[in-house]
């Protein structure tokens, strides 16, 4: 099989760091705070390394949007077992009004670019939890899309699919080229062993811009105000069976 | 010159945060009940003095590794009183962690020692001393001679399996009257024709009652205390090892620490490391790796008990505001997380000088000294403020206290440490 898959991998805040808004509700913090790979990521970037090793396809490429740090999260990939990866910088200026469309046309084009057999990307990011990158994608480059991806089989020039849906578990079988959405339970990702992470150093990782693609980044969208979710409020204690029903029903729970 | 006692090496844990991928933002919220603010952020690849960018890729994967194969487990290994080696050590093993330092023909990475201490650092954020320390015995206590002058058929039998963590190794040096003072061991290895004959007894062995081979340090001839011992690897299930008991101990309850005892053992003369008679100048090459290693896995888990302290005083009120609020308080824990940079300047200092070539023998002491007796200050101080709390099993910090005291006994005494730096400030009475 000759294929190349390229993997869409964000930088997201790290999923045990507690997230703090800024001061001027104009964001959260992320000065100083650790970040690491969005998890959905981790589980398509494991996902095309499986293929690779299967010897389905033959390159797996990837692909970051941002700023200068980027770069850790695409050699995180790279030491899963990437081939290579591809930097598409975007100043942090820029970045901050980066949303699902733009990045979207940029693996579009990187899509076309590289003639990718499958796109796969996380089923969504933890930061700004959207869901839609993948769907955009394979709508702007017209191919079919799999989504929620729970199991993924590749034969010849179609992909099975399992996707989770509501109540149960969907099967379908789509031509490549395709794009695919990492759900929870496609995979584990591995860890990068140290041996790994030290070949990554000598995998190339290719720089260039969204103009380089001819994408342009303006964003029709504007953040208004960022809060804090509201503080859970204390409960109450009930005596009886029946005072729980009574104050249920007056919630208008049941 | 002297040397270790028990186990060696201590150093402490960490809440392990969540456990699987599943567990994303907000049910680590319910969970975790620590959380760096961005004062205490880690330290970050920009700017590091010794640390590159691999060095921190692969801090993060060890961390992953702990927090979803190890810590989860870690209180009933505790309570259990051992962990269990073969399991943990191929996983780390698998990600290549068991063997940073060593040559890469035997499995290993062939790094600097700068990697074996980013480990280190790393491995503090197990959320006790036990399995740090055993994992300290493994890569850096009972293999580092066998690495540096063991012949390629040995390297092949015991260093290769031990890196890959197919085997689990133990050391055999303390005895019942010898622990500090190595010089005065009394176990014998006789040489018949191809043969050792083997007859004497360990004590403090970490990693004892699991342990598939032991880089045992045994007297080969009667000549002077420092030119008669060698060091010789021994299969654990070789007729006449006894595992007499596995020791009761106050802390690093999830280490195994057994007392052995050999009766007329015999093993192959090949067996031997580098020449006969150079055991205990072997031994003593490692210890400032041995030292650097300790305090680097220390320093983690001293922060991690400064955080979680910061966040229980926090929460909890006394006299109708929060404990942390009284200065005693947040002056004492300012005071300790000072000591605890200055001793992370030495130990990144003493690195870098090693790495470099240089003899840094005074200052891993000095480290090793200080990273002992703070330890003991810090869980002292900071128990304290946990309260009543503090005094229960259910915390880290009790289990600091516990397992952190073994750093001023073990791996040379506080005492043999200040006999070192006396040394070198030519203080010592002759």
């Amino acid at each position: 099989m000759s294929g190349r898959v390229l993997v869409g991998v964000k930088r997201v805040i790290d999923y045990a760091v507690k997230i703090r808004v800024k001061p001027d509700h104009s964001g959260v913090v992320t000065e100083g705070v650790k970040h690491s790979m969005n998890p959905f990521c981790e589980i398509a970037v494991e996902e095309a390394v499986k293929m690779k090793e299967k010897k389905l396809i033959k390159e797996v490429v990837a692909v970051s949007c941002g700023p200068q740090q980027v770069q850790e999260t695409i050699r995180t990939a790279l030491a899963m077992g990437a081939d290579r990866g591809i930097h598409v910088e975007v100043s942090a200026k820029e970045y901050e009004s980066l949303g699902p469309l733009q990045v979207s046309k940029i693996m579009a084009a990187l899509a076309r670019k590289e003639e990718a057999q499958l796109v796969i990307l996380g089923k969504q990011a933890i930061d700004g939890d959207c869901n839609q990158t993948g769907q955009m994608t394979a709508a702007l480059l017209d191919w079919p899309q799999g989504t929620f991806a729970s199991e993924v089989t590749l034969e010849g020039g179609h992909v099975k699919v399992v996707r989770e849906i509501d109540g149960g578990l969907e099967t379908i079988k789509i031509t490549t080229p395709a794009v695919l959405t990492a759900d929870l339970r496609l995979n584990t990702p591995r860890y990068a062993t140290l041996p790994n992470i030290m070949k990554a150093k000598k995998k190339k990782i290719a720089n260039m811009k969204p103009a380089d693609l001819g994408v342009e980044l303006a964003s029709k969208l504007e953040v208004l105000r960022v809060d804090e979710p509201p503080q859970r409020q204390a409960g109450v204690k009930v005596e009886s069976v029946d005072d729980l029903v009574g104050k249920l029903k007056e919630a208008g729970r049941i | 010159m002297a040397v270790r006692a028990a186990g060696q090496i201590a150093g402490i844990c960490h809440l392990c945060r969540s456990s699987t991928l599943g567990s994303f933002r907000t049910l680590c919220r319910n969970v975790s009940s620590s959380k760096h603010t961005p004062s205490n952020a880690p330290e970050t690849p920009v700017d590091h003095l010794i640390y590159t960018p691999e060095h921190f890729a692969l801090k993060e994967s060890i961390k992953k590794i702990i927090d979803q194969e190890i810590n989860p487990h870690v209180d009933q290994w505790e309570s259990e009183g051992k962990f269990p080696a073969h399991k943990v050590f191929k996983i780390l093993g698998n990600a290549g962690i068991l063997g940073v330092n060593k040559p890469v023909e035997y499995g290993g990475l062939g790094l600097d020692f700068s990697y074996s201490v980013a480990v280190s650092e790393e491995l503090g954020n197990i959320r006790c001393g036990g399995i740090p320390m055993a994992i300290g015995v493994q890569t850096d206590m009972a293999t580092p001679a066998l690495a540096r002058f063991g012949s390629d058929e040995l390297k092949k039998e015991f260093l290769r399996p031990s890196i890959l963590g197919d085997k689990v190794a133990c050391l055999g040096v303390s005895e019942v009257g010898a622990g500090s003072d190595v010089s005065s061991i009394m176990t014998k290895a006789v040489r018949k024709g191809e043969e050792y004959v083997i007859n004497g007894g360990k004590m403090w062995t970490t990693n004892g009652t699991q342990a598939d081979w032991m880089c045992l340090l045994a007297n080969t001839s009667d000549g002077p205390p420092h030119r008669n011992k060698s060091l010789i690897c021994l299969p654990m299930s070789l007729p006449g090892v006894h595992i007499a008991r596995q020791i009761d101990k106050m802390g690093m309850r999830s280490s195994d620490t057994a007392e052995v005892f050999f009766d007329d053992v015999r093993v192959p003369s090949k067996n031997v490391i580098g020449q006969e008679g150079m055991g205990f100048t072997y031994q003593m090459l490692q210890f400032q790796e041995e030292r650097l290693w300790a305090v680097a896995n220390t320093l983690t888990t001293m922060d991690l008990i400064i955080q979680e302290t910061i966040d229980y005083t926090r929460q909890r009120k006394i006299f109708k505001m929060p404990v942390l609020h009284h200065q005693t308080v947040h002056f004492r824990l300012a005071e300790l997380q000072t000591e605890v940079e200055l001793l992370r300047s030495l130990l990144h200092r003493a690195t870098a000088l090693f790495i470099r070539g240089n003899d840094v023998t005074k200052l891993a002491s000095m480290a090793k000294l200080k990273a002992g007796r703070l330890a003991r200050e810090l869980g002292d101080s900071c128990l304290q403020f946990w309260g009543g709390m503090g005094f229960t099993n259910d915390v880290l910090v009790s289990r600091f206290y516990r397992d952190s005291r073994l750093i001023s006994i073990g791996g040379g005494a506080d005492e043999v440490m200040l006999g070192i730096i006396c040394k070198y400030m030519d203080t010592l009475p002759k």
